[in-house]
């Protein structure tokens, strides 16, 4: 019964995705559709939260514009979705960083991890 | 109302699950998954030798040794295998049918608007908040041990009675309940599987009869 649900599940996702994890800097390549033209927009910050589990699998990425905070949050399988890059890797204790929404500037900013 | 039977059609299917997928226009839609295979027609009635006309169908595997003497002479009659369900879906577009002859999902396209009809969780003993949406008794202000009650259900001594209807506890669920204007989003004739956007009532393997809408022909175009 869940087999033939993970089939229809299996065949909307997508092998081209990055592993990544909270703290990770992501360069997010969004398709915008302005009237019946459509270009690829770049979203670039850090992934603060990634839920779910299978198809319902969404991140969302944070990012300061303007000094204003802007998060957005995309479902991992969606084909709106032209790649996701992986800037840096971060060095982060926890797998949801809310905590960043506090803080301003340099304190805002996350330790790139060091690969051993 | 003469003719609201005209072209109905309707099979049995299995309800495995949400799940969901993108369209087109890459927005997310829910999805229940329907299993839809081995729909068969069982019996053909018709207004004159059974005064309404409608198609029987049979659904759903059955070991052949729990089906009873009647109705597996009724199977045998039509000459197809026992099945587990029996439903009469009443339509007046009967001509293309013929007994034993093999239903398939793709009855219904993709865009198609059906009624889903099926049984609905049982949840029991229920109050008043769960089962009607009273809103209950005060949390604080000293209310004591009187949260979730409904409150006053009449009057005294007029009419020295409780009205006929009126909204108590009670068992909630486990009803036959239909969910009208459902889209059917694809069909999977190679799986058997029908995929409806929305919510389905029942529980995951819950008996489903998919029908034509009544109310709407297409999108937006209401009957």
């Amino acid at each position: 019964m869940t087999n033939a649900i993970d089939a229809v599940a299996s065949e909307s996702f997508r092998d081209d995705i990055p592993a990544f994890r909270a703290g990770d800097t992501l360069k997010v390549h969004v398709r915008v559709v302005e009237g019946n033209r459509s270009r690829v927009q770049l979203f670039q910050g850090v992934c603060i939260k990634v839920q779910g589990s299978g198809i319902g699998r969404t991140f969302t990425v944070r990012k300061v514009s303007f000094g204003v905070g802007v998060e957005r949050t995309f479902p991992l399988h969606t084909p709106v979705l032209e790649k996701i890059e992986v800037a840096t890797r971060g060095d982060v204790r926890r797998a949801k960083l809310y905590y960043l929404r506090n803080l301003r500037g340099k304190a805002a900013k996350i330790k790139e991890k060091r690969e051993v | 109302m003469s003719n609201q039977n005209a072209n109905v059609r309707g099979l049995l299917g299995r309800k495995l699950g949400m799940t969901q997928t993108w369209d087109a226009a890459n927005r997310v839609v829910p999805v229940t998954v329907v299993a839809a295979d081995t729909n068969v027609v069982t019996q053909i009635r018709k207004a004159e030798t059974d005064g309404y006309s409608a198609i029987q169908i049979g659904f759903g595997e059955i070991d052949g040794r729990k089906v009873n003497k009647p109705k597996s002479g009724h199977f045998a009659k039509a000459g197809v295998t026992p099945r587990r369900h029996l439903v009469e879906i009443r339509t007046d577009a009967v001509e293309g049918y013929e007994v034993g002859q093999e239903i398939s999902p793709e009855l219904f396209a993709s865009g198609d608007i059906v009624d889903v009809t099926g049984t609905s969780k049982g949840k029991g003993f229920a109050g008043v908040m769960k089962r009607h949406g009273f809103h209950g008794v005060g949390a604080s202000h000293g209310a004591h041990r009187n949260h979730r009650k409904p409150g006053s259900i009449g009057g005294c001594a007029t009419p020295g009675r409780v009205f006929k209807g009126l909204r108590m506890a009670g068992h909630m669920g486990n009803d036959r309940v239909t969910t009208q204007s459902l889209t059917v989003h694809s069909v999977d004739t190679d799986k058997g599987l029908i995929l409806i956007k929305g919510a389905v009532p029942g529980p995951k393997g819950g008996l489903v009869v998919i029908r034509s809408a009544t109310k709407r022909t297409e999108k937006g175009v209401t009957k």
